[in-house]
C-alpha cells in the first residue's frame, strides 16, 4: 500500500511541477470611496514550463474570484390569509458575497466533477449548507433561489470562455466587481487544467476596503453609534435651520 | 453621478436621491406634512434596505420639521405646553416601537410589519381625510348648511388630570394627548415617519385644538420624537445612513420652500383632497405588493459571523 502511494507520488510530482502559474493582478487593493461605481480587475498570467508541453488534451484555465463569506438566511414567501409573507426559512452556513468563475471553455467540458469537488470551483461547491434539509421541506429549492437571487444581483457569475489563452502560455481575463461590493479579502484562484484534471493552482488576494469618508462614516456608525446618531441630528438640524434662514434671506 | 452609501452599502445615483428629496420636500411644503410617509417607501423602491430606509427617513424628517417649526414660530403657531405633553407620550411610544422593530427584524418579518403598518394607517387616514374634505367642499358649495362646531364636548373632556393649554385655549385632561403622542411615536419608530398625517387630524378632531396651532405643535413634537428615533436606531441597529440623509435633506429643503409657495395659491379643501389622494395612492401601491404574487418568492438576508 505504502509502496503504491510512493509510486503514485513519484509519478505525480513531476507532472505537477511541469507546468506552473506565474500571475499578476492589475490591482491588489480596491478602495470603496464615495464615488465608487464598481471596479474592473485584470487578472493575467503565464504558464511556466521547464520542459516542452506534455502530450494530452489542450491546456485550460479557470479563474475564480471569491468575496468574503457570511452566513445567509434564505426566506420564502407564501400566501397566508391573502397576503404574501415570509413563511419558511433556511440558514445557510456560509455563502460568499461575491463569486465569479471565468474559464477558457464550457465548465463541464474542461472540469471533472471530482476535481470540482476537491477544489471547490463552481459556486455550488463553495456554498456550505450543512443540515438544511432538516429546516424546511424542499430545502434544495432554497439553495437554487440563493443562486438565482445573487446571480440577478450580479453577485454570482459564470463567465465561460472569457479567459483568453494565447499560444498555450499567456492568459488574461477581466472581472468586473459590482458597485454593491462588500468589504473584505477577495480570494483569486487560478487553476490550470488538462484532460479535466487540475495540474496547477495558485491563490492571490485582493483587499477591498472602504476608504476616506466612507470608511470614516462606517466606522463611526459601528464604533460610536451614540455620537454618530447625535452628529446625524446636528447635521439635520443645521440643514433644516440653514434652509429656512437662506430662503428668508432670498425672499427679503 | 454615482454615490456609494456607506451604511446602505449600495451605489445610487446622487441626482436621483436629490430629486426624490426635492419632490417629497415639494409635497411636504405644499401640504404641511413631514413627508416621511413618502420618502421611506420611495427608498424601498430604489433598493435601500428597509431597515436603513426607516432609520434614515426619520433623520430626514428631523430636518424638514425643524425648517417647518421655524416658519410656524414666526406665525405664533406653536403650543409649547401641548407640545411637551405630546412629547412625553411620543418618547414612550417611540421606545416601544424601536423594541418591536428589533423583534420583527430578528423574526424576519420587519418588511411585512412595516408594509402592513403603511397600508393600514395610510389607508385609514387617507380615506378619512378624503371623506372629510369632500364633505366640507360640498358644504362650501351649499350656503346656509349647518356648520359643524369645531369644539364639541365629548368623553375626552370627562377624564381626570386636567391641564390648561393657553395657546390652544383648551382645558382638558393630559391623557388623550399622551395617548396620541404615544401612537405617533410608535409609528415614527416602525415606519420612519414623523406621523404628522395622523397627529394633525387627531389634534383637530380628538383634542379639539384650533387649526392655527395644529401644524406648528405637531411639527414641534415630531422634531423630538424623530430625533429620539434616529439616535435609537443608530445605537441599536446602526442603520442610519448619514450620507443618504444629507442628500435627501438637501433636495428636501429646496423642494419644501417651492412647495410652500405653490401651496399658498391653492384652496385649503383642494389641498386636503390632493393630500388624501396622495396618501391613498401610497397605501394602495404598498397593498398591491402584499396582495399580488411577487416575482421572486425567495429573499436572501446576509447574517453576521457569530
Amino acid at each position: 500500500m505504502i509502496r503504491a502511494l510512493i509510486l503514485l507520488c513519484a509519478l505525480a510530482a513531476p507532472a505537477l511541477a511541469q507546468e506552473t502559474i506565474v500571475s499578476g493582478l492589475s490591482q491588489n487593493r480596491v478602495s470603496i470611496t464615495a464615488d465608487f461605481d464598481g471596479s474592473e480587475i485584470l487578472i493575467y498570467g503565464a504558464v511556466k514550463r521547464d520542459t516542452p508541453p506534455p502530450e494530452g488534451g489542450p491546456l485550460e484555465v479557470i479563474i475564480t474570484v471569491e468575496g468574503p463569506a457570511t452566513p445567509v438566511t434564505v426566506r420564502r414567501k407564501d400566501r397566508v390569509v391573502g397576503i404574501w409573507v415570509n413563511n419558511a426559512e433556511v440558514q445557510v452556513d456560509s455563502a460568499p458575497s461575491f463569486y465569479a468563475v471565468a474559464t477558457t471553455g464550457p465548465l463541464n467540458y474542461i472540469l471533472s466533477d471530482t476535481e470540482n469537488l476537491r477544489h471547490g470551483i463552481t459556486i455550488e461547491r463553495v456554498i456550505r449548507a450543512v443540515g438544511i434539509t432538516a429546516e424546511a421541506e424542499q430545502s434544495g429549492e432554497f439553495l437554487l433561489a440563493l443562486l438565482r437571487v445573487r446571480t440577478n444581483e450580479d453577485r454570482y457569475r459564470i463567465l465561460e470562455g472569457r479567459v483568453e489563452l494565447t499560444e498555450d502560455t499567456l492568459f488574461r481575463t477581466d472581472v468586473v466587481l459590482p458597485a454593491n461590493l462588500t468589504e473584505g479579502e477577495y480570494k483569486v484562484r487560478l487553476f490550470l487544467l488538462r484532460d479535466k484534471q487540475v495540474i496547477a493552482v495558485q491563490e492571490r488576494l485582493i483587499g477591498v476596503r472602504k476608504e476616506g469618508l466612507e470608511r470614516f462614516i462606517f466606522n463611526l456608525a459601528q464604533e460610536q453609534p451614540l455620537i454618530y446618531g447625535l452628529i446625524s441630528l446636528v447635521l439635520a438640524g443645521i440643514a433644516g435651520w440653514g434652509a429656512s434662514a437662506l430662503f428668508r434671506l432670498v425672499r427679503a | 453621478m454615482q454615490l456609494y452609501l456607506p451604511i446602505a452599502e449600495i451605489s445610487v445615483n446622487a441626482f436621483l436621491i436629490l430629486g426624490l428629496g426635492g419632490i417629497v420636500g415639494f409635497l411636504s411644503g405644499m401640504f404641511g406634512v413631514g413627508g416621511g410617509f413618502l420618502i421611506t417607501p420611495l427608498l424601498f423602491f430604489i433598493g435601500v434596505p428597509p431597515a436603513v430606509a426607516v432609520a434614515t427617513g426619520a433623520n430626514q424628517v428631523v430636518a424638514s420639521s425643524i425648517s417647518g417649526v421655524l416658519a410656524q414660530l414666526r406665525r405664533k403657531g406653536v403650543d409649547f405646553t401641548m407640545g411637551w405633553v405630546l412629547l412625553v407620550g411620543g418618547l414612550l411610544g417611540s421606545a416601544v416601537g424601536i423594541w418591536v422593530f428589533r423583534l420583527m427584524t430578528e423574526a424576519g418579518q420587519v418588511d411585512l410589519f412595516v408594509q402592513l403598518s403603511y397600508v393600514v394607517f395610510l389607508g385609514l387616514i387617507g380615506a378619512l381625510m378624503l371623506q372629510e374634505s369632500l364633505r366640507s367642499l360640498l358644504r362650501a358649495r351649499k350656503p346656509g348648511a349647518p356648520i359643524r362646531r369645531s369644539h364639541v364636548h365629548s368623553w375626552v373632556h370627562g377624564l381626570p388630570l386636567k391641564m390648561k393649554f393657553r395657546a390652544s385655549g383648551l382645558y382638558i385632561s393630559v391623557i388623550p394627548p399622551i395617548l396620541v403622542g404615544a401612537l405617533v411615536g410608535f409609528l415614527a419608530a416602525i415606519m420612519g415617519v414623523g406621523g404628522g398625517f395622523i397627529m394633525v387630524p387627531a389634534m383637530i378632531y380628538l383634542l379639539g385644538m384650533p387649526t392655527k396651532v395644529v401644524i406648528g405643535t405637531s411639527l414641534f413634537q415630531i422634531i423630538f420624537v424623530t430625533a429620539f428615533t434616529t439616535v435609537m436606531h443608530a445605537v441599536t441597529s446602526q442603520t442610519v445612513d448619514m450620507l443618504l440623509a444629507l442628500i435627501l435633506i438637501l433636495g428636501g429643503v429646496v423642494g419644501a420652500q417651492i412647495g410652500t409657495r405653490v401651496g399658498v395659491r391653492l384652496k385649503a379643501e383642494q389641498l386636503r383632497i390632493l393630500l388624501s389622494l396622495l396618501v391613498l395612492a401610497v397605501s394602495v401601491r404598498i397593498a398591491a405588493d402584499l396582495l399580488l404574487k411577487p416575482g421572486e418568492l425567495y429573499s436572501v438576508a446576509p447574517g453576521v459571523l457569530p
